[in-house]
């Protein structure tokens, strides 16, 4: 019997100040005692005109675009951005710099990864621990960046036609090390969050989305493989010298909060995998750039659209080029944006508590999706 | 060792505020120190070293702590239901320190020695309930209101539990006396005669103390705080106040009660010293406990508590008071009371990890779910 009394649902402004809103996000969330009856997600706090700043950058400037557009997969997007601009130019990229692109945008993906977990965790409620455990082995990929680079996070690596400078010496064997104690690092993880009942329970059958919904949507990246769709842009458009290796797509089963973690903890093993096919076919020496790279980059006029695998899905630049040094149009496809239409439906009808995690499955950025 | 039985100095008034103030003081010392041991045991486990800067490895970190509570601006909204905001805190604290006038730390070291003190606790202690309510309701805030009401629901829950455990230990000493039940553990504690209970125990204290797993009514990540997040300075500092003696009390209580206490394992009459020794390493073994659990488990949802405790705990916990009765009516051998309690805790354990995980892996129609709980929040 529910007893006969009128009740009112109340809205709960969730953010965009709020702890677990993994930034400047905001979620009007209408709510009848515990449940969830309707969510309106407001985007746009973190829009900084990062498309239209494009188009007054010449292409080696825009790069360093890139890396502010996604803060926690930095290679990904520049890559995407360096790959369109090659496309348009019909530049070849040496093959040893293409390796070490390889290289460093799976170990940015482990890295945002680990990101994720600690995140995760948060928003499920441990205390911290998974939340220092994954900024612990994050810390260790931006270290081995650091070196790299020469930038902690915002890297600009990468140019068109290839790498800005040479690896550091001892490259190879850093890049083991640290393959190792990443290992070490996702055990880590494994062991403090995959087999605990309460977050099983938390997390199991939480914002389920059928993978016809999805599809729908228009979702990736881990979130549309968790429905059981097998699309990874590295295996079904391979793109640079993917086609090369041996690695697994993940995908989950039901949908929901706890398969789109586990896909996401597989997907860090498959690129220590990568990885170390990588290293191990690199080869030893040779150009990182084209012989006959202009100074200044002026592409032909043409309009080009390349898509690569980020940490979050598929992360897509469209350029529009009408000759010159500068983009006429670029324009971001970002995955986030596109994941977060789903919130709706993943949240409506769960607990006020679930909402949390679900939005910490999305796997949230928001310089992403308000570029 | 203090005078604890009779009246300090023969005059009753004098006495009762002295013994007052030496519960405030003694427990704001207590508290300023857990909260430090807190910082450092799961910085422990999280591989950092916590505090290290205030006094010597940290130790004043917590008197640091406090006096800037004590100087910050005390903030109400404007907003807010005044009296009921304002006296909030006082209604989660002041049943807390009630609590701490009858646990008894050795033989004759305790505030009131009452015969009928686990009495006394159980029904003072589910006092503040009303204050975590006040404290929602009076800030005029959602997440404030969403997590007093939570609070409300989930206290008054574990509390049965609670009850049914520290009953079936006084079922078994035949008092509710705690020194009473304490002196009967000489040669076994009861936490060998009644396993499940201690577990429960601990269990159910969590969710009565808000602490993780069952820190649904603060929940950081979700509600920022519950009940206490309008509150700054030194009326926040009262809910952190009681947070963290009842943790003290509940594990002191926890020590006497399934631990042996003062007396367990040294025979039935150990010197003071070494009960004061006891006491305390028994209770810093609870506190450390809970940390742990904190610093590693995720939290529950509001529905899953719920279910937790009445379809886990309270059946279990009744089921044990069953068995004791019958083993203490009909006179059978104490050993039968260690075998239902341990086939209880194992049975319920694996019961519901087996639950976890089938559920876990059979499918669900999500949609089906939502629009029955949406037609039930409806009152259709």
């Amino acid at each position: 019997m529910v007893a006969d009394f009128d009740t009112i649902d109340i809205n709960i402004n969730v953010g965009p100040q709020h702890p677990s809103t993994h930034g400047v996000f905001r979620m009007v969330l209408t709510v009848d005692g515990e449940l969830v009856r309707d969510l309106d997600a407001v985007v746009g706090y973190l829009h900084r005109g990062a498309e239209k700043l494009l188009e007054n950058q010449d292409y080696r400037q825009g790069i360093g675009i890139q890396d502010r557009t996604e803060y926690l997969a930095q290679f990904p997007a520049e890559q995407s951005y360096v790959m369109a601009a090659e496309k348009l130019g019909g530049f070849v990229v040496p093959e040893r710099a293409e390796y070490v692109r390889v290289i460093c945008v799976e170990l940015n993906r482990i890295a945002s990864h680990f990101m994720f977990m600690g995140a995760y965790g948060t928003d499920v409620g441990v205390f911290g621990t998974s939340f220092i455990y994954g900024f612990r082995e994050r810390e260790r990929v931006y270290r081995f960046f650091e070196e790299l680079t020469g930038e902690r996070m915002m890297y600009s690596y990468f140019r068109v036609g290839g790498l800005a400078w040479e690896v550091m010496d001892g490259f190879e064997e850093k890049a083991r090390a640290l393959l190792q104690e990443l290992k070490r690092g996702i055990n880590d993880i494994n062991g403090l969050l995959t087999r605990n009942e309460i977050f099983i329970a938390r997390t199991r059958h939480v914002g389920e989305i059928s993978a016809e919904r999805a599809i729908e949507y228009g979702l990736s990246g881990p979130v549309l493989r968790s429905t059981g769709v097998r699309w990874d842009v590295r295996k079904d458009e391979p793109y640079s010298v993917y086609d090369r290796f041996d690695f697994d797509v993940p995908v989950g089963e039901f949908g929901d909060c706890y398969d789109r973690y586990m896909v996401r903890l597989e997907e860090m093993r498959q690129a220590v995998r990568i990885v170390e096919q990588a290293l191990d076919q690199m080869p030893k020496s040779g150009p990182i750039m084209p012989e006959k790279m202009p100074r200044m980059l002026r592409l032909p006029a043409g309009e080009v659209y390349v898509p690569v695998e980020s940490a979050r899905g598929e992360y897509g630049v469209y350029l529009v080029s009408r000759g010159g040094n500068h983009p006429w149009r670029c324009r971001v496809k970002s995955p986030c944006f596109t994941n977060l239409q789903a919130l709706r439906e993943m949240t409506v009808g769960e607990y006020v508590a679930d909402s949390v995690v679900i939005l910490g499955s999305i796997d949230l950025v928001l310089s992403e999706v308000d570029r | 060792m203090m005078p604890v039985l009779g009246y300090w100095f023969g005059i009753a008034w004098l006495d009762a505020i002295l013994r007052l103030a030496v519960i405030a003081g003694v427990m704001t010392v207590v508290v300023i120190f857990l909260t430090y041991a807190e910082r450092k045991v799961i910085a422990r486990v999280q591989q950092r070293l916590g505090p290290t800067r205030t006094g010597p490895a940290g130790l004043l970190q917590g008197v640091a702590d406090a006096l800037k509570l004590v100087l910050k601006e005390d903030l109400r909204p404007t907003t807010a239901d005044r009296w009921v905001f304002e006296l909030a805190p006082f209604m989660v604290f002041v049943p807390v320190f009630l609590t701490f006038v009858a646990v008894p730390f050795t033989r004759d070291l305790g505030v009131r020695f009452l015969s009928l003190g686990l009495f006394y606790i159980v029904a003072v202690s589910s006092l503040n309930i009303v204050g975590f309510i006040m404290a929602g309701w009076g800030s005029d805030n959602k997440y404030a209101l969403l997590g007093g009401v939570r609070a409300a629901a989930q206290m008054i829950s574990y509390e049965v539990p609670l009850v049914l455990t520290v009953l079936g230990v006084a079922m078994v000493a035949s008092s509710l006396d705690i020194r009473v039940i304490t002196e009967r553990q000489d040669v076994v504690p009861y936490i060998v005669w009644q396993p499940l209970a201690f577990v429960v125990f601990i269990i159910a204290g969590l969710a009565e103390m808000n602490r993780t797993p069952f820190d649904i009514p603060v929940a950081e990540s979700e509600v920022v705080g519950g009940p206490t997040v309008e509150y700054s300075g030194i009326r926040w500092s009262f809910f952190q106040l009681a947070e963290y003696s009842s943790l003290f009390v509940l594990s002191a209580l926890g020590a006497d009660l399934f631990l042996g206490g003062y007396i367990w394992p040294f025979g039935s009459n150990p010197p003071g010293w070494l009960q004061l020794i006891l006491i305390l390493v028994k209770t810093s073994f609870m506190i450390l406990m809970i940390f742990w659990v904190r610093a590693t488990f995720p939290r529950l949802r509001i529905d899953q508590l719920m279910s937790y405790c009445w379809k886990v705990l309270i059946p279990v916990t009744v089921a044990q008071l069953f068995f004791n009765g019958l083993v203490l009516v009909y006179r059978w051998p104490d050993i039968l009371l260690l075998v239902f309690s341990g086939a209880l805790l194992v049975g319920a354990t694996a019961a519901t990890a087996v639950a976890v995980r089938r559920a876990a892996r059979r499918p669900r129609d999500a949609q089906a779910v939502r629009d029955r709980r949406l037609q039930y929040a409806r009152g259709a």
